[in-house]
């Protein structure tokens, strides 16, 4: 099975190779682009990646695995990343933890069985004054409480 | 304008509506400083950089003007300008207010930044967790390169200035400046092998200004009203101002921009709100986990300025302070920083991949009650592997994180040993 930008994407990756000084800058912005477009990175996405930036496939299987937010695997729709660190460990971050398995069902590194929900338990993520916190896909939601997690968590099964 | 302690250089905007929109921006002086910064030259931008004591606001401290006057300043050098905005030290999250809501003062100070230096090309690492601000940010370049601001003739000025945002991928490390600048070339994020003399940074063989999000929008505040302006705030040997951020055990957590020098505890209590729920303040962390932990009586001592903290053995760092009242458990805070460590460490040298591990399963084995006294001994040892023995500063805040942890808190951990043995 191999992997194919879209046109859409070939297009993109054209501008952004004149934004850099050598093709070889591009893993990340490539790896990110291979993420959108399937969900996860697969080693067949690596190896057209190491193509386009002219890196070798082993470069590129260390750059995917180097940096923590690219999936290496199918997760669930919603990737659940609830921040672990201090400032949030100071302002209850373990409550939502037990909370999410709980009520949820919603496990670290697991994936509900609905294929709904895949969470993670990540190092800080820039939001402490905010605490706690996390992010589903890109979006943050700050200054987290058990009936906000709820709402949140109920408004993405009944698809809002 | 009158300068004064209540002067905001970086967060002037930060409560305006739609700040971040080119419109907004400029009726509230965005790109005032360009006119006037080009008609200096490299010279006379790098010594009010040099002469107001501009210090690097991403935590190291190091002052921007001795990195200034390393660059060439010729347009044969094909110089490049980068911005860190990897922003991943716990307890830190200052430069997502710049980059979200005032994101054409950055953009102004990288213009002076690659007319100064000659670069035409800048770019902004952006920690890959920071999605919506990135997209906030985007949408400002996007308007400028629209408005002419950037491009091929930048402000109208005959100068070619590119801007492109880049986002990372999740790693801690990549906030040192020369892992960031590995990652920007495209690979793992391993720091590089310092060198001997003074020199720029490079990339892909580029001689490259390299400076924090917040050191670039102070630029702007510098070219309108001179070094001497930007001493009339903070101390001495710390003038200015930095944007604070606190959080942890307070009432009012948040981002302040302050000049330095304030006391600490003043700060906590009048501009944080003063302690949640009325408790006893145990201990601060002052920039940043990296920094060492200061006790209550250090904090109600300390000022919030470089010097001062060096006084107390630790580090003014991100200007990050995370707060923990009288309830909070030392030991299990030492263990959340170190767990954070293993998880960061790049993995490139032994002592710090290593001893992270091992600090943390330590500790672990403290809070579980398998702990023995002899365990400090051993823990020193592992401390000490990591200090000045690798090649960035990841192993020496372990070591620094661990011996301020147990030496200021020892009965903490003793208390858990002891209770282990009483199983």
């Amino acid at each position: 099975m191999s992997f194919k930008f879209t046109d859409e994407n070939l297009e993109k990756i054209e501008k952004l190779k004149k934004q850099y000084p050598s093709p070889k800058a591009l893993s990340l912005p490539l790896l990110w682009m291979v993420q959108y477009q399937d969900g996860y990175v697969s080693i067949d996405a690596m190896d057209e990646v190491a193509r386009i930036t002219t890196r070798s496939t082993m470069e590129i299987y260390g750059v995917a695995t180097f940096y923590t937010m690219f999936n290496l695997k199918p997760i669930g729709t919603y990737k659940i990343q609830l921040c672990k660190t201090l400032s949030c460990m100071l302002c209850g971050e373990q409550e939502l933890l037990e909370h999410l398995d709980k009520k949820h069902g919603i496990r670290p590194n697991e994936t509900t069985e609905d294929g709904l929900f895949t969470l993670k338990r990540t190092e800080c993520m820039g939001s402490c004054g905010t605490a706690p916190m996390m992010a589903v896909n890109d979006d943050y939601h700050e200054d987290l409480t058990i009936e906000k997690l709820d709402a949140i968590i109920e408004g993405l099964k009944n698809g809002n | 304008m009158e300068i004064n302690e209540n002067t905001k250089i970086v967060s002037a905007k930060f409560e305006i509506p739609n700040s971040n929109t080119l419109e907004v921006a400029k009726a509230h002086g965005a790109y005032d400083a360009i006119d006037k910064a080009f008609e200096m030259n490299s010279e006379e931008i790098i010594k009010i950089v040099g002469d107001a004591n501009l210090r690097g606001k991403g935590g190291g401290g190091g002052h921007a003007g001795t990195k200034w006057a390393l660059m060439p300043c010729t347009e044969e050098s094909e110089s490049v300008v980068v911005i860190n905005s990897d922003e991943s030290e716990p307890g830190t999250f200052k430069d997502r207010q710049i980059i979200s809501k005032d994101p054409h003062l950055l953009i102004e100070g990288i213009i002076i930044a690659c007319w100064t230096v000659k670069a035409h090309d800048a770019y902004i690492y952006i920690r890959g967790e920071y999605k919506p601000f990135i997209d906030k940010l985007q949408g400002a370049i996007d308007e400028a390169y629209e408005a002419g601001i950037l491009g091929d003739n930048a402000c109208g000025k005959g100068f070619r200035v590119d801007i492109t945002a880049h986002r990372g991928g999740g790693a801690y490390v990549c906030g040192e400046k020369s892992a960031l600048l590995e990652s920007l070339e495209g690979k793992r994020g391993h720091p590089r092998l310092k060198p001997k003399g003074k020199e720029p940074e490079w990339y892909f063989g580029r001689p490259t200004l390299l400076s924090n999000v917040e050191t670039f929008s102070t630029v702007p505040f510098l070219i309108k009203h001179g070094s001497e302006g930007y001493h009339k705030l903070g101390t001495e040997k710390s003038p200015g101002t930095l944007l604070f951020q606190i959080s942890g055990h307070v009432n009012k957590p948040g981002v302040y921009e302050m000049p330095f020098g304030m006391k600490m505890i003043d700060f906590i209590n009048n501009i944080a709100g003063g302690m949640k729920n009325g408790k006893k303040l145990k201990a601060v962390i002052p920039g940043g986990v990296s920094t060492a932990v200061l006790t209550a009586e250090e904090a109600e001592q300390v000022t919030l300025d470089y010097e001062a903290m060096w006084d107390f053995n630790t580090e003014l760092g991100t200007g990050g302070m995370i707060v923990m009242d009288e309830d909070t458990c030392m030991v299990k805070a030492l263990k959340n920083i170190l767990e954070f460590y293993e998880e960061e460490s790049c993995g490139q040298c032994t002592p710090c991949r290593d001893g992270s591990g091992w600090a943390d399963l330590m500790i672990g084995k403290m809070l579980a009650g398998e702990g023995k006294m002899e365990d400090f001994a051993k823990i020193q040892e592992v401390s000490d592997s990591m200090n000045g023995k690798t090649i960035c500063l990841f192993g020496p805040s372990i070591s620094s994180g661990l011996n301020s942890y147990i030496g200021k808190f020892r009965d903490e951990f003793e208390a858990y040993i002891k209770q282990g043995e009483q199983k």
